[in-house]
């Protein structure tokens, strides 16, 4: 059974200007352990896609479910790294990634070992008393992806995590999450506006359209071999052809969206 | 203190004795007339009357007193209030022009009406005080909490916060900064509120001792109690920044050098 599925997902949004249609009859299947990529144009929609698996947004129309369940209020298993920084600027580094535990009701002595536990295997060692204003902007979203893997969700979101990265520290965290996503296969969606990136860490790659009314246009299978190495996947002939097939169904699918919205009216 | 203002301080006490240099050869001079303006020499006489014979401190144990009462009753209600309507969008809309009307309201004028109610004791200059105090605080915890960046909610209730949760670890925290900075005000409004009850109508209080010395028009007994009533709110106020250091050690630029 798919992890996540979307069946014709529409998010509208009432505007002062008339109401503006984010995303429009979404059909999406996640599967159980599958790293998906979604890739699209600034503004097509892919944080409310996120939000809406997410339960922080609700669907004007159709419907999620979340291992066979509709989802109603939040999505309890998933685990969220929002696009903008999310951490709490008064609490430490130590403090925001046992929040989770805390909230869950584990014992302070405890979430406190873990978050340690967990800032180490981010590389953040040390830093656990740093507030977030201390911290590079590199650093913050290694404790915001702490915060998250803390608590096991079995559904990953992530909202160009990495965007904000040069591209050495890009490629170390690339392969870090790699590395953690293959010790326990979660169900990760990843929006990223950088098509390479999606094709080095994805099982599938989605392609969204311009908004407004933004669906998927294509759905490309990844078949590079894992464990990957995200650098070295970028050399390899095989992601070579990926990407210039990627590019071409990209501009071909939003040309005939285009066409087919013009003679929509 | 920052290092730059720690190094100001001996032209700052040099200033202030400029002043009071010039203010004591202008009226010893005659060109400023010491009935109106007092003569700094005269003031301290008299400062150092009221403690040397100690008469000064029933009065200013009332005062304070009453200050401080209005100054944690005010707050405590502004705080409760502000994040009440900061939570609930619906009592906020509902509430809203009589917030409007009430803050527009010169609220000094109530002091008689208080006077009425609970007579010329200490809870009618408490009340006035908390009135003051109350909508500074309020009018900040309430800004604050609406203020909360939507994300860290967001995030927050991903992680799995209750309601409670959010506003123990989100809205709390977050509007406490908020808080700080009224309470800067509050401390004066706290004053304000004693002192002008006591002028209104009192048997005690440093506003009261004011209120006896204009009778007699004697100017430099009125200065002495204006310096009183300074030093006490300067000192409330220390107390107040001395908190919001220890509380607020994660905003940017407090106490980064102790750290690094
Ligand atoms: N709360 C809202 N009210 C009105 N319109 C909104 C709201 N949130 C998003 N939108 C609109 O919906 C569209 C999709 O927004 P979204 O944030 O999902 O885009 P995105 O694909 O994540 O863009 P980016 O790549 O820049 O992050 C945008 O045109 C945006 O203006
Ligand atoms: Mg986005």
């Amino acid at each position: 059974m798919a992890a996540v599925e979307l069946r014709g997902v529409s998010v509208r949004f009432a505007g002062t200007s008339g109401a503006y249609t984010a995303i429009e009859h979404v059909d999406l299947d996640i599967g159980a352990g599958e790293f998906v990529c979604v890739v699209g144009p600034t503004g097509c929609g892919k944080s409310t896609l996120l939000n809406v698996v997410a339960g922080l947004a609700k669907p004007t129309a159709g419907e999620v479910r979340v291992a066979g369940v509709p989802l109603t209020g939040l999505n309890r298993a998933a685990g969220y790294l929002f696009q903008t920084d999310a951490l709490m600027p008064w609490a430490s580094a130590r403090d925001n990634v046992a929040a989770g535990l805390l909230f869950r009701g584990v014992a302070r002595a405890q979430a406190l070992t873990q978050a340690d536990d967990w800032l180490g295997r981010v590389g953040l060692r040390g830093a656990g008393d740093r507030y977030p204003h201390q911290l590079s902007g590199g650093m913050k979203k290694r404790v915001a992806l702490a915060q998250t893997l803390v608590l096991d969700p079995k559904i990953l979101l992530m909202d160009e995590p990495f965007s904000a990265l040069d591209v050495q520290t890009r490629s170390l965290m690339e392969n870090e999450l790699l590395g953690l996503w293959a010790a326990d296969r979660k169900s990760v969606l990843f929006v990223t506006h950088d098509l390479d990136e999606a094709i080095a860490l994805g099982d599938r790659v989605i392609v969204m359209s311009a908004g407004p009314g933004s669906r998927p246009v294509a759905s490309h299978p990844i078949d590079l071999p894992r464990p990957r190495d995200v650098a070295e996947a970028r050399m390899s002939p095989r992601f070579v052809e990926l990407q210039r097939a990627l590019w071409q169904s990209l501009r071909v699918e939003v040309q005939k969206s285009q066409r087919a919205m013009a003679a929509a009216g | 203190m920052s290092a730059a203002a720690r190094r100001l301080w001996p032209y700052q006490l040099a200033l202030l004795t400029a002043l009071i240099g010039a203010w004591h050869a202008l009226t010893a001079a005659g060109l400023l007339s010491p009935f109106f303006f007092g003569r700094p020499l005269e003031v301290a006489r008299v400062l150092g009357t009221w403690f040397g014979s100690g008469s000064i401190f029933p009065h200013l144990g009332v005062t304070l007193l009453e200050t401080l009462l209005a100054f944690a009753g005010g707050t405590l209600l502004g705080v409760l209030c502000g994040l009440w309507l900061g939570l609930s969008p619906f009592a906020a809309a509902l509430l809203d022009p009589y917030i409007k009307a009430a803050n527009a309201m010169p609220r000094v004028v109530l002091a008689p009406i208080f006077a009425m109610w609970l007579g010329l004791g200490i809870w009618s200059k408490v009340l006035l005080g908390v009135t003051l105090v109350f909508f500074i605080v309020f009018f900040n915890v309430y800004q604050g909490v609406k203020d909360v960046n939507p994300v860290i909610v967001d995030n927050a209730r991903m992680l799995g916060a209750s309601r409670r949760q959010l506003l123990r670890y989100v809205y709390w925290p977050s509007a406490l900064s908020w808080v700080f900075s009224s309470l800067h005000t509050a401390v004066g409004m706290a004053f304000v509120g004693a002192v002008v009850g006591e002028y209104l109508g009192s048997a005690k209080g440093v506003g009261y001792l004011i209120l006896q010395a204009e009778g007699s028009f004697d100017v430099n007994a009125v200065l002495a109690g204006i310096v009183v009533l300074t030093i006490c709110a300067l000192l409330l106020d220390t107390a107040v920044t001395r908190l919001e250091r220890r509380l607020l050690r994660w905003r940017p630029g407090q106490g980064d050098a102790a750290h690094f």
